[in-house]
């Protein structure tokens, strides 16, 4: 039997983060998979990052991971979402080659030290004395590891439904693993069934592209990764379009026929992505949606229609497409579907991704719930680092909600459940304005630092940029001007007597770091990018102050750790609904517990009284 | 779980005194006691025993758990109001094992605890509790019955519609969501403004009816004040005498006018001294004049008031016994003029009484406050445009927080419930 530190089931973007992140750590990784050749798809749209997610693939980029430099080597079109808001809220996003892509990805994977890949199918966990210590392979043969991650996205008794034709399978063309769903099923975890859907794949060389708008990338493309500074390929442009009434009643006509509407499915489906039949019959008085036309590659024909998902039946989904403007001739290149899945209450994992009840294995991506390439990416990282922290006896890394948007995720997750598919925003985060894109690596790469997954190249850079950002910041801070020196140099600020330093100027709403930098001889040596990241600290500093009571109250109830088998049905005062809510999501600290729905602060005092009594008890 | 059982009535002689009893044992307390209990909901007279011996015979009501004041199992037990058979039923739950005598609001907080009562519901019970006269009685049981949680309720509603349609404009930019929200924010945030700055001057009568209006008798030395004082209260609250400056310390007397509580201030008299006592006490006399909510002159002949007199405040003349004045006379030696005098002032504050609010509490004010607050600087950062949504965005979100203490936890997926539900997400 072959021996590994860790291994990782599943080669998507769960998979693929989750084994670079062990290997990094220097754990002997195995990352099983059923085609080589399939690690690095794309299975849903042609595009990486956005609101929120955008934030996510710079954290992980942050901590060395690959999706943002896998990104950045297939982007042919970059667009930093909410460019004219606030720094807080601009996402990064791209269209991304999905040759090109796949190809980054297997390049970044076939380079990582410790990381060895294995074709084949994970029929079942070897579970020796409560702890997993290994996987049975289709063939019959063996690997054993310390800690294994599942990645196994829709797989699990996933079902097509394509109108009212149904054939079991986890993403088109591929098999589901009715065995390891089967194994799963035995350790009685708690189950749910989501839905997700996809819209039909056109032929471009059949779309009227000269009588449609297009949407180009940005002028000053904005990379994924903090090691890259500009596109590695040719850019492209999107196309746009609209439904109309007449796709409209053609949808109305046949929504008995649709998989969703005609009864044959009952998974939830995110709500942030409806199929075009919800569209239509949600926002009945609509009369046209907007439909990106996505391409998929530089030499690649096919275009991804954007916004008209569908589980309707083939002829309809042709009749629905051609009525759309420039689509008239359009060929479809393979139907769009609905796919129905089981997934794994994330409730019954630790902040680790760890199973509570069955150490050893943890899960990540999908099968937890979620939707995205980027939320699966993440929940990679995390369970990846963890299970290669657990073999090598080292404590677990646990993100926190006041410093990542991986935090914010895992604890909504572990805590909160999910009711529909995941899928992160930056509403999401409470700390929204000092959880940046723009400071990932400023507040994670240190981490990943001294954690040991950040190698050399980033590590130089790293810390270049924060000794130049500290020396920017000190001459922004000694270089005070008077109000009326400020407006001699024509910036508008109160002539209210205050003396305010460059950094303070910049916090101003309308005086940006190249006007300060033309009036001020001193800061004309400072790096523009560098003058522009202190700003945008700048910015959000004097909220951050105020935030600041805020993360210290968390952060002390995150300090408030509730023991594993901590009785709350012995609480007197607790209401049994409560305690069963307690009971099965087992909050990991006082501040997880906070966040349970239902909770009060009554009970929560309750709680924080019995644990600061097992306090003293320990001390006495 | 423990039981705990206490005396629910005052203590002392009474025709009836109650013994409540909650927890998971109280049934099997009671029933140890009193036999075969009643239907929950149920009043059943029974005999009380212990050990054979009769204690009391005793109305009995059980209240199942779930449908109770604390939430828990609750027995209570109506007995004849002796202190004796008090005693003696107390000293019989004593003996029982899992049972406690309850500390001092512990069933309350049982009933906060089990989600029975919310925070400010608490506030309104002790504030019944502790009620004197008639509008603190309706107020503290138009909190009591949740009216500040109503309230808030509404305003939360509009927070969350303000805070959604900024968010929809920041997380879903690619999507079919309008541009600019900016007019129907603005027209909520003012909708709130407005309503928070409403139940803030709101605040300050409700208060008063909370803790009493205070009322100052105030006037030049030997004036009479204290007369008149001793006269209202109808004892001899304040010492009088015709040395000019008797009162040296400010006299408090509580009182019950037209069902408000009114708290009567006898002060010294203002005059220039060189006594240093007397001169603290006059120093004093100005400062809590001030602070009253309404000012009764009592003067001399032509003289003036020496403090300017706020709007309302009542300008008579005393020692109308004495002499005959233009203008509104009073005598506290014979009473006349006293009758209209008290008319007066209830007359003025019943007025302002019954523009109270139900926000009662400092800590009320404070936390809207900090919402009102909250709002205005949101409403300069969405006039300022929508690159700085972001911005607007926290300033409502700590305004939802500044309103927290009184409506409960709001998050995220508020927001996007409210979103998903107006805005055709999905592109």
């Amino acid at each position: 039997m072959k021996h590994f530190d860790v291994i990782v089931v599943g080669g998507g973007h769960a998979g693929t983060e989750a084994a670079h992140g062990s290997a990094r750590m220097g754990a002997e990784t195995a990352l099983v998979t059923l085609r080589r050749d399939a690690i690095g798809v794309m299975s849903c749209n042609p595009a990486i990052g956005g609101l929120g997610k955008g934030h996510l693939v710079r954290e992980i980029d942050a901590l060395d991971g690959v999706m943002g430099r896998a990104a950045d080597f297939a982007g042919i079109q970059f667009r930093l979402l909410n460019r004219r808001k606030g720094p807080a809220v601009q996402g990064p996003r791209t269209q991304a080659d999905r040759k090109l892509y796949r190809e980054a990805m297997q390049k970044l994977t076939d380079d990582q030290p410790h990381l060895t890949v294995i074709e084949g199918e994970v029929a079942d966990l070897i579970v020796t004395e409560g702890k997993v210590s290994g996987v049975i392979l289709a063939d019959g043969s063996q690997l054993a590891a310390g800690g294994i991650v599942l990645t196994t996205g829709t797989f699990l008794n996933g079902v097509i439904h394509i109108g009212d034709r149904q054939k079991p399978g986890g993403r088109i063309g591929d098999q589901p693993s009715v065995a390891l769903a089967a194994r799963l099923r035995d350790l009685s975890l708690p189950l749910g069934r989501l839905k997700t859907g996809t819209p039909p794949r056109l032929d471009g060389k059949t779309i009227r592209w000269d009588i449609l708008d297009s949407q180009p990338g940005d002028d000053d493309p904005e990379m994924f990764s903090f090691l890259h500074d500009k596109p590695f390929v040719r850019q492209v442009s999107c196309g746009i379009t609209h439904t109309n009434e007449q796709t409209h009643d053609i949808i109305r006509e046949n929504l008995n026929r649709s998989a969703m509407y005609g009864g044959h499915i009952s998974g939830v489906g995110p709500r942030y992505c409806p199929s075009i039949e919800d569209k239509v019959v949600r926002f009945a008085d609509k009369n046209a949606h907007q439909v990106f036309l996505e391409p998929e590659g530089l030499d690649d024909d096919t275009i991804y229609p954007n916004g008209v998902s569908t589980s309707l039946p083939e002829d309809v989904q042709e009749r629905y497409i051609r009525s759309i403007r420039g689509l008239e001739n359009v060929r479809i290149l393979q139907p769009g579907y609905a796919i129905e899945y089981d997934f794994v209450d994330p409730r019954a994992l630790k902040p680790t991704l760890e199973l509570r009840d069955l150490p050893g294995l943890y899960l990540a991506g999908q099968i937890n719930g979620t939707t995205g390439y980027e939320e699966a990416a993440a929940q990679g990282l995390v369970a990846g680092l963890n299970a290669a922290l657990c073999v090598q006896s080292r404590d677990p890394m646990i993100f926190s909600r006041t410093s990542s948007y991986i935090g914010v995720m895992i604890d909504d997750l572990v805590t909160r459940g999910v009711s529909e598919p995941y899928r992160m925003f930056t509403s999401r985060a409470e700390f929204r304005l000092s959880l940046r894109a723009d400071n990932a690596d400023q507040r994670l790469t240190g981490v990943g630092l001294a954690l040991g997954c950040v190698g050399e190249e980033r590590r130089r850079s790293f810390s270049d940029k924060m000794e130049r950002l500290s020396a920017g910041k000190d001459l922004l801070a000694s270089i005070v001007l008077t109000p009326k020196e400020a407006a001699l140099r024509g910036l508008r600020v109160n002539q209210d007597g205050a003396k305010r330093s460059a950094y303070s100027l910049l916090s101003f709403p309308d005086i940006d770091f190249s006007q300060l930098a033309a009036v001020i001889p001193e800061l004309g040596a400072m790096d523009p990018k560098i003058g522009e990241q202190l700003a945008r600290d700048a910015l959000y500093a004097h909220y951050i102050i105020r935030q600041e009571n805020d993360i210290a109250a968390l952060k002390r109830d995150e300090d408030w750790v509730i023991p594993d088998d901590f009785d709350y049905s012995a609480l007197s005062g607790l209401s049994n609904e409560l305690k069963l809510k307690l009971g099965r999501a087992r909050p990991q600290t006082l501040a997880q517990a906070g966040r349970i729905d239902g909770m009060t602060p009554a009970a929560l005092a309750l709680i924080l009284a019995r644990l600061r009594q097992g306090r003293r008890a320990a001390i006495a | 779980m423990e039981t705990i059982f206490a005396l629910a009535t005052a203590r002392g002689k009474a025709g009836v005194a109650v013994i409540r009893i909650s927890g998971a044992l109280a049934w099997e307390a009671a029933g140890r006691l009193a036999g075969r209990l009643p239907e929950p909901r149920v009043a059943g007279l029974r005999h009380l025993r212990l050990d054979g011996e009769t204690l009391d015979e005793a109305v009995v009501i059980c209240f199942a758990e779930g449908a109770s004041f604390t939430g828990e199992e609750v027995a209570e037990l109506h007995l004849h109001g002796a202190m004796a058979t008090v005693t003696a039923v107390l000293r019989a739950l004593s003996g029982m094992e899992g049972l406690r005598l309850a500390e001092p609001g512990e069933f309350t907080r049982r009933a906060l605890e089990n989600g029975r009562l919310d925070l400010a519901q608490v506030e309104g019970l002790s504030d019944l509790i502790e009620s004197e006269t008639e509008s603190q009685r309706k107020q503290a049981l138009a909190v009591l019955s949740g009216a500040v949680g109503t309230m808030v309720e509404g305003w939360r509603a509009k927070l969350v519609r303000a805070a959604a349609l900024l968010e929809a404009t920041i997380d879903f930019v690619d999507e079919d969501v309008p541009v600019d929200v900016t007019p129907e924010v603005i027209e909520l945030i003012d909708d709130l403004r407005r309503d928070l700055r409403w139940e803030m001057d709101r605040s300050g009568a409700a208060e008063r009816i909370r803790e009493g209006f205070e009322v100052a008798i105030v006037g030049r030395p030997n004036a009479g004040k204290s007369t008149l004082l001793n006269m209202l209260a109808g004892r001899e609250a304040a010492i009088t005498s015709e040395i000019a400056g008797t009162t040296r310390d400010v006299i408090e007397v509580r009182m019950d006018l037209g069902g408000l509580a009114v708290t009567l201030l006898d002060t010294a008299g203002l005059r220039e001294t060189a006594d240093v006592v007397e001169a603290i006490g006059v120093e004093r006399a100005v400062q809590r004049a001030q602070g009253a909510d309404l000012r009764i002159f009592l003067l001399d002949d032509a003289d003036v008031p020496m403090i300017a007199p706020k709007p309302d405040d009542l300008i008579v003349f005393g020692k109308a016994d004495l002499r005959s004045v233009d203008g509104f006379a009073i005598s506290g030696k014979t009473g006349e003029g006293l009758d209209r005098l008290i008319a007066e002032v209830t007359a003025i504050l019943a007025n302002r009484a019954a523009g109270a609010g139900v926000m009662s509490r400092e800590r009320h004010r404070a936390a809207l406050s900090r919402a009102f607050d909250a709002l205005d600087s949101a409403r300069n950062e969405v006039l300022r445009g929508t690159e700085r949504a972001e911005l607007a965005a926290e300033s409502l979100r700590q305004a939802l927080r500044a309103l927290e203490a009184l409506v409960g936890h709001v998050d995220v997926e508020h927001l996007l419930d409210e979103i998903f539900a107006s805005f055709c997400i999905g592109k």
